[in-house]
């Protein structure tokens, strides 16, 4: 047996849908065109995005668990999901403002929703998922303590 | 090189401690606890890493880790009653995480030295557990 204890991680899986467009309007229709192509769609368009969740840390030595799952469907529905779901992000969260609503950006901001409001439990990741054929991951490494 | 192999399994649980009353469990892990058995198909994908054999080629001999899985995990698990048939829950719920930790820990000490990286553990489809060699 190694001496060294394992590394504990949990992720959990969600579903939303939402709208975007990417664009900036401070750019012309041909760079926008050129850079986002045709996510630049003035009038947007949708996916049905996946998202996970993962956690580090120590199990609770009574329960087992990293956190109640429950306790985490609270802070994802709170945070991320009622903000997110069925909204045209560009038009109706506040942080696609100025941010366009990249698959990046998106986790960036699912990112900062949670981070800090998981204890016990550390943020260790999210995961995106825009399409089958795309996804995004990302661990903070963007973030200023 | 990392090498990943896949088992499924079945198996069913309570969620509750069985020295601790109905009431403690209920405020622990929730409404279903306590309430009965039930069960899951567990996913289990086991990765090893290290350098493939000069001569064979391979990280482990398939067969060998094959052979690992069904005598440490399917055997014990498949088809049991976490609680009931098994003896690593007395004294703690099996919960993904611990059932996870426990697995890492038969497998651990049945694959050569070092060679196990990583198990995840996938309880239904809204997610899973990594139980990862090492600290992060």
């Amino acid at each position: 047996m190694s001496s060294a204890r394992p590394t504990l991680r949990i992720t959990r899986r969600y579903r939303f849908s939402a709208g975007h467009v990417l664009r900036r309007e401070a750019w012309s229709e041909e760079r926008n065109r050129a850079v986002y192509g045709r996510c630049a769609n003035p009038n947007g368009h949708g996916h049905g995005y996946g998202l996970e969740v993962t956690l580090r840390g120590e199990p609770d030595p009574e329960t087992g668990q990293l956190l109640p799952p429950a306790r985490l469907d609270r802070v994802v529905e709170d945070r991320v999901l009622r903000v997110l779901d069925h909204r045209l992000l560009n038009r109706d969260v506040a942080a696609f403002e100025k941010q366009v609503p990249t698959a990046e950006n998106i986790a960036r901001f699912v990112w900062r929703a949670l981070a800090g409001r998981l204890a016990p439990a550390a943020l260790d990741r999210i995961r995106l998922v825009e399409t089958d054929n795309n996804s995004v991951e990302y661990r903070g490494e963007l973030e200023e303590d | 090189m990392r090498l990943t192999r896949r088992l499924d399994f079945c198996a069913s649980h309570r969620l509750e401690r069985s020295d601790w009353d109905p009431g403690r469990n209920r405020a622990a892990f929730g409404p279903e606890a306590g309430t009965g058995e039930f069960g899951h198909n567990y996913r289990l994908e086991v990765t090893v890493e290290g350098v493939p054999d000069s001569e064979t080629g391979m990280v482990i001999d398939l067969k060998r880790l094959k052979r690992v899985l069904v005598e440490e995990i399917e055997d014990r698990f498949d088809h049991r009653n976490l609680n009931d048939d098994t003896p690593f829950f007395r004294d703690r719920a099996p919960t993904p995480e611990q059932f996870a930790l426990v697995i890492f820990e038969l497998l651990e000490r049945a694959l050569p030295d070092g060679l196990l990286q990583q198990v995840r553990l996938s309880p239904a489809e809204d997610g899973f557990v990594d139980v990862i060699r090492g600290a992060r």
